[in-house]
């Protein structure tokens, strides 16, 4: 009886790099991985729920083409970020935590990146983009979306 | 590479040491994630390539090593062994480096760091201001190790004290030596470590865990981030010397996901040491195992918490436990834990190296040794610091920090994070230590100090951070779930001129209710900047709730944009630039914002140019007034 718990144990504690990789893969954690991950692992599906809504690492909704992230630490509020992300949301037209309809962009926030001195940032597909100014918001957002047409040629 | 024995690694100590004397010169380049951000893995490779081209590989090393602390002035090139400082270096500076400095040992002027108080050009990094004040016992090495080699680490004594207490003492022996040096937790709580280590080493128990809590959530604060990302193999060591005084076979680095080259780092330090017998199986030919492992966290702020922490690692959701029982007895998977900070880790090495009577010099009466912090915000010189326990605040903010960024009044410095509080000016002569900033109604935290200047508005940062806390409160007690979404509603309420009287003592008691209520110290220290403010800054709170109107000018709702007809010359560009064409004009004629249909983005301040200044904000009764001019022009 306590081998078998033991091993139930030891199942539960790969569940949080099983849901890191599956998101790593997907960009999101599909409904069928849920269910996958519920047999191999022996957990039930709602328990995988619980813990997979718990964390911000993981989505069950897949992500736009691009993505974009705004710092909102706090060096990077003081120095203006509300302002950023409020240019990003009227922008894109989205709020932060959603994507565009035609999946183009996804904007979400994080709560510090630790490059304060180059507040506020913004970070688009890995790119950092540091001491913001508004007006500078169109040209990434123009820049990403051409890279996206390079991509496509 | 092969496992080594004691002896075997003081050989291969001496033979990394004198083949590093062949190639004198060395030029390091600063790989934090700050610097990453500015490009410096592109000027590193130029200047590996450049060497080459000139046949230089033989003389001169490239080393890409943890991040130096001054992140202002990114990327940073520090060439040893003279410790020539340049910064915010470009591609394009890279040939003349290596013909100039290099062959030439000439030195750049214009890519030296000048003094802005002097007007002094400064040649060696250790004279740099920023540096001068600083002890850098712990974050020192950074600028000196490739943290992908573990070969830089152990030319630098390391593992010289894991060799001393596997062989020379005795796990009781370990933990006074801890003891003796007062050495306090640096994740914020400040326990003293090594009767922690005492209180998991008296259990009794076949399986025992060591933890480091890499989950630096604070945002705002990254002294752990570099350390694990600069000298991962301090932390690793410092680990293996804590499991054994507590007899721990396995041990646990959390690192917070957002930190992927920290992550990187630690993994591939492991791996190394594991290469070299330094973890694994009888280490160093003793009879002593241990093993690490590295979790990368989730995004979640309160695994941060220890007891969450362990949740979070057993596959479940990050939720706070009651203590006691404490993790010491029963800790992850119900054995005894011992859980510490990275930085905590990091200063177990050099306290056997040296000696805890020594280490024991350095600080206050009550807390001992140095601590990181992270200088950001509205500063000059924005980095990591590393300052005896004891200096005072001003020191750090104006000596080491260069005082406020773009001569702005100083209003108030935050330290740690959304748990902590915000000191006022008349404090700045405030020594720093765990027992001043508790009494100051802050904490030590983790270590942010965030610089907040005139244009600060504290009422919004008060709701910033409970928004954060709010945000990050798991739901488990009722208090902070309820509690912190009340806090943040009121507080906004109040920054966007909604205030009521009488919300300044709502705020208070609901404070106290939240910090008496809950279970862990999420919950338990999340009104500290609600009632620091409070208590320091009421009188904006006041010119908030009663005249409706944000002295710093932040709050959207109660400020406005307005160009002044005396300045205005009518150049265009703020009328180009509006994103929602509320600004209407003609070259050389008045510019004029339509309020209603201005969105205050701010867009048209930045863009006026500094000769002309003509656009301002105002809040309280000159914006009424204007507010009323503009309504009757608009009737007429």
């Amino acid at each position: 009886m306590e081998k078998s718990v033991d091993e139930l144990e030891k199942d539960q504690r790969e569940l949080i790099h099983v849901l890191h990789d599956v998101q790593e893969e997907f960009g999101y954690i599909p409904a069928q991985a849920i269910s996958q991950i519920s047999k191999r692992l022996k957990i039930s599906e709602s328990e995988i729920f619980g813990v997979l809504t718990f964390y911000k690492a993981f989505s069950l909704k897949p992500r736009g083409e691009h993505l974009i992230t705004i710092c909102v630490g706090t060096a990077c509020h003081v120095r203006g970020a509300p302002m950023i992300l409020d240019e990003f949301e009227r922008k894109l037209g989205i709020e932060s935590g959603e994507t565009s309809e035609d999946n183009q962009f996804t904007l979400e926030t994080v709560n510090c990146v630790g490059a304060c001195a180059l507040g506020p940032i913004a970070i688009a597909d890995g790119e950092y983009h540091g001491q913001l100014k508004t007006r500078e918001v169109d040209k990434i957002i123009e820049k990403l979306m051409n890279t996206k047409r390079n991509g496509a040629d | 590479m092969e496992e080594y024995n004691a002896t075997e690694l003081e050989k291969i100590r001496e033979e990394i040491s004198e083949s590093r004397k062949k190639r004198k010169t060395c030029i390091t380049i600063c790989g934090g994630t700050g610097c990453h951000a500015y490009g410096c893995l592109k000027v590193a490779q130029a200047f590996k390539d450049e060497i080459k081209n000139q046949g230089l590989q033989d003389s001169v090393d490239v080393r890409t090593t943890g991040c130096h602390g001054f992140c202002e002035r990114g990327p940073i090139v520090v060439i040893q062994p003279k410790g020539v400082f340049y910064q915010r270096i470009k591609l394009e500076d890279i040939k003349e480096v290596i013909a100039e400095t290099i062959v030439g040992k000439k030195i750049i002027d214009r890519l030296l760091y000048v003094d802005p108080r002097t007007q002094e050009k400064i040649v060696r990094e250790k004279n740099v201001p920023f540096y001068k004040k600083q002890k850098r016992i712990i974050f020192g090495n950074n600028g000196f190790i490739d943290p992908t080699d573990i070969r830089d680490y152990i030319a630098l004594d390391g593992y010289r004290a894991l060799t001393k207490i596997l062989f020379d003492m005795t796990s009781e022996e370990v933990i006074e030596e801890i003891i003796a040096s007062g050495l306090r937790g640096r994740g914020g709580a400040g326990f003293l470590t090594g009767k922690k280590w005492e209180i998991c080493h008296d259990v009794n128990s076949d399986v025992k865990y060591v933890i480091c809590n890499a989950d630096e959530g604070d945002p705002g604060a990254y002294m752990d981030r570099s350390l694990l990302e600069g000298n991962p193999h301090s932390v690793i060591e410092g680990m293996i010397i804590g499991a054994y005084a507590i007899g721990a076979s396995e041990g646990y680095i959390y690192v917070r996901m957002e930190y992927p080259l920290a992550v990187k780092n630690v993994t591939l330090a492991i791996t190394e040491a594991k290469k070299l017998g330094l973890l694994g199986e009888s280490i160093l030919g003793s009879e002593f195992g241990f093993d690490i492992h590295v979790f990368r966290g989730a995004g979640a702020f309160v695994s941060g918490e220890e007891t969450s922490l362990m949740a979070s690692i057993e596959g479940k959701r990050a939720f706070p436990k009651q203590r006691p029982p404490f993790p010491a007895q029963e800790g992850l998977w119900g054995k005894p834990t011992n859980i510490n900070n990275v930085e905590t880790w990091a200063n177990v090495p050099l306290i056997i190296n040296k000696g805890a009577e020594w280490y024991s010099k350095i600080g206050t009466r009550g807390s001992k040794g140095t601590k990181i912090f992270s200088l950001v915000g509205k500063i000059n010189n924005t980095g990591l610091v590393e300052v005896p326990m004891g200096m005072t605040l001003k020191e750090i903010i104006y000596d080491i920090g260069g005082g406020v960024k773009d001569n702005k009044k100083f209003k108030a410095v935050q330290t740690g994070g959304p748990s902590g509080g915000c000191i006022p000016a008349e404090m700045l002569n405030l020594p720093i230590d765990f027992e001043t900033l508790t009494k100051a109604g802050s904490m030590m935290g983790s270590g942010g100090m965030i610089v907040m200047d005139e244009d600060t508005c504290m009422v919004d940062v008060a709701r910033y951070f409970l928004d954060f806390t709010q945000q990050e409160s798991c739901g488990k007690c009722v208090p902070c779930r309820i509690g912190t979404k009340q806090l943040v509603d009121i507080l906004t309420r109040i920054t966007q001129g909604k205030g009521e009287e009488g919300d300044i003592e709502k705020l208070e008691d609901l404070a106290k209710t939240v910090k008496d209520g809950s279970l862990c110290q999420l919950g338990g220290t999340a009104p500290n900047p609600v009632l620091t403010t409070i208590r320091n800054f009421k009188d904006e709170y006041e010119a908030h709730i009663r005249d409706k109107s944000c002295p710093a000018l932040v709050c959207k709702e109660l400020i406005i944009y307005h160009i002044e007809p005396e300045k205005c010359v009518g150049c265009l560009l703020c009328l180009k630039n509006c994103p929602v064409e509320a600004i209407s004009g003609e070259r050389k004629k008045v510019h004029i914002i339509d309020q209603d249909l201005c969105i205050k983005c701010g867009a048209c301040l930045e863009v006026c140019p500094p000769k002309v200044s003509a656009v301002f904000k105002y809040t309280g009764k000159k914006r009424d007034r204007i507010l009323k001019k503009s309504s009757q022009k608009s009737k007429k």
